[in-house]
């Protein structure tokens, strides 16, 4: 970002918003809208009780296993569906459509066949990330160099390591890509799933916080949610970004 | 077949799906040792030919012969070297290098040290910690010459290996090839565009007909690589020899 031909760091423009944010909550402009430093202050509050450790410990649970479901089920399938023909016309179509689906419509229905618990929100978690995964796993194979694919067979390659030496690194920057979305979207799972389903995790404290009407503890848990997810969509991206360096040109 | 021939094919044909016929009874000895040229109008099936006999695609009839074994697939004695080059980019120069030994499962110390002995020799001691992307396109082209040798096959194919890179990179480049075939025994099957490229550098030019590509005839140059290149370029034979291909090639342009 530039303003008047400096460069702004990208910090700069979160503090404007933060600003304004705070000067409307001070406004007493509306009771939806806490001061921003009241929000930050109460998210410490929040983050040293008890109540939020376990909260965060079962989101997290929950999180981690859909999060290695999505993975362990998306990356396979990937790949299949680069590599087979009729894995693909098979299921192409499907994977298409539930990339964009809004998810969240399945929710009750998940209920309703797995129950209500923790597995429910496993589940979502793992419905929201698995998709955008299989996808970017299946662009990055199927656009793996074929020349190299050709060149490791030249060389005597055996077809796991046409796998393991070509084509993962080669398809490694569209998968961190799968991966990152598939994350962002896995911690909407974990919400989603935990609100609407399950009033278990942190899914419970929001629902505790708007219905005792507690908008500070309410943004502030917002607030760490986000935190958690732009962390981690961060630390994926500066991933991307080194295999990209050494990807070079491909 | 004759201990001096080092790859034969014997009535190879390949249709390609879609009924496109690339290649018709095809029948060629390679002689050992020899550098030999597939030459003819693009679309003719060289890079159809050259893929058959690395193993890297199925002849529809038809056998490949190296070294006196019938073949069906890749093979350790026979090593490629792509147009495109075909190099690793998220790999070094050494591993890249290195690559078809690391395949084969070799220890690392091990293969590095013979990918670091073909690197110098192709000239790129300096380069051996750069990516591909760091290189200019004769030197990537060296990096797949030297990774063609590091896994000492006997017989080298090259698929336009110079046509990707200038006019004057291309000469020393041809030099540099004869030189390292003088002390290596290979033996190489070039693909070729260029009458100039074939005349000068190979033992035997092979000219392939139009699709489907069927051979036209087959030549022996028998260029006397003793005197200087310039030498070579002005001397009457190698000019007839040129002549010859092009009155060949000219009845398929029109
Ligand atoms: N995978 C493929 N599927 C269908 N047809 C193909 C395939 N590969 C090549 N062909 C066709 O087979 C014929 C021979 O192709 P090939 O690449 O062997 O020609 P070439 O002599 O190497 O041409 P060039 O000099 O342009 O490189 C061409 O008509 C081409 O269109
Ligand atoms: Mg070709």
């Amino acid at each position: 970002m530039t303003l008047f031909g400096r460069n702004i760091p990208i910090a700069f423009s979160l503090f404007v918003w933060f600003g304004l944010w705070e000067i409307v909550g001070r406004s007493g402009f509306s009771s939806f809208i806490p001061p921003f430093s009241k929000v930050i202050e109460t998210a410490f509050v929040i983050a040293q009780t008890g109540k939020f450790a376990a909260a965060a410990a079962i989101s997290l649970r929950s999180f981690a296993a859909g999060m290695a479901l999505a993975i362990v089920v998306g990356l396979p399938l990937g790949f299949l569906m680069a590599r087979v023909a009729f894995a693909r016309r098979l299921l192409g179509m499907w994977v298409n459509i539930f990339v964009s689906a809004p998810i969240s419509a399945l929710v009750p229905l998940l209920m309703a066949v797995v129950g209500i618990g923790e597995t429910t929100v496993v589940v979502t978690v793992f419905l929201f990330a698995v998709f955008v995964i299989v996808l970017d796993t299946q662009v990055g194979v199927q656009h793996a160099d074929r020349s190299l694919v050709e060149m490791a067979r030249s060389f005597g390659a055996r077809r796991s390591q046409i796998y393991t030496k070509v084509l993962i690194l080669s398809a490694l920057p569209e998968i961190l890509a799968g991966l990152r979305l598939g994350a962002i979207r896995g911690v909407k799972g974990v919400v989603i799933g935990q609100l609407l389903v399950a009033i278990i995790g942190v899914g419970e404290l929001f629902e505790l916080y708007s219905k005792h009407f507690l908008m500070e503890e309410f943004w502030a848990l917002v607030m760490i949610v986000f935190l958690f997810a732009f962390a981690i969509s961060e630390s994926l991206a500066a991933l991307e970004r080194k295999v990209e360096y050494y990807a070079g040109s491909r | 077949m004759q201990n001096d021939t080092a790859v034969e094919v014997r009535n190879i044909s390949k249709i390609y799906s879609g009924n496109v016929e690339a290649l018709r009874e095809v029948s060629l000895a390679f002689p050992r040792g020899k550098l030999c040229t597939l030459l003819g109008p693009s679309g003719c099936g060289k890079t159809t030919l050259l893929k058959i006999i690395a193993g890297l695609i199925p002849a529809n009839s038809g056998e490949v012969w190296v070294n006196g074994r019938q073949v069906d697939g890749p093979g350790p004695e026979r090593a490629f070297v792509f147009q495109d080059f075909a190099l690793l980019p998220w790999a070094t120069v050494l591993r890249n290098v290195a690559f078809g030994l690391e395949l084969r499962g070799m220890p690392p110390e091990q293969r590095n040290e013979i990918a670091r002995k073909h690197i110098a020799e192709v000239g790129l001691a300096a380069f051996e910690a750069s990516y591909p992307n760091q290189l200019s396109g004769g030197m990537r082209q060296r990096v797949g010459l030297a990774r063609a040798l590091a896994v000492n096959a006997d017989i080298i194919l090259m698929d336009e290996p110079f046509s990707a890179i200038d006019e004057q990179t291309r000469r020393k480049f041809q030099e540099e090839l004869l030189d390292l075939l003088k002390h290596h025994r290979k033996t190489v099957i070039f693909v070729t565009h260029s009458i100039e490229e074939a005349a000068y550098l190979s033992d035997q030019i092979t000219l392939l007909s139009p699709r489907p590509g069927r051979v036209a005839k087959t030549i022996a140059p028998g260029i006397d690589h003793s005197r200087g290149p310039d030498e070579i370029r002005r001397d009457k034979h190698y000019l007839d020899t040129v002549d010859e291909i092009w009155q060949m090639l000219k009845q398929y342009v029109d």
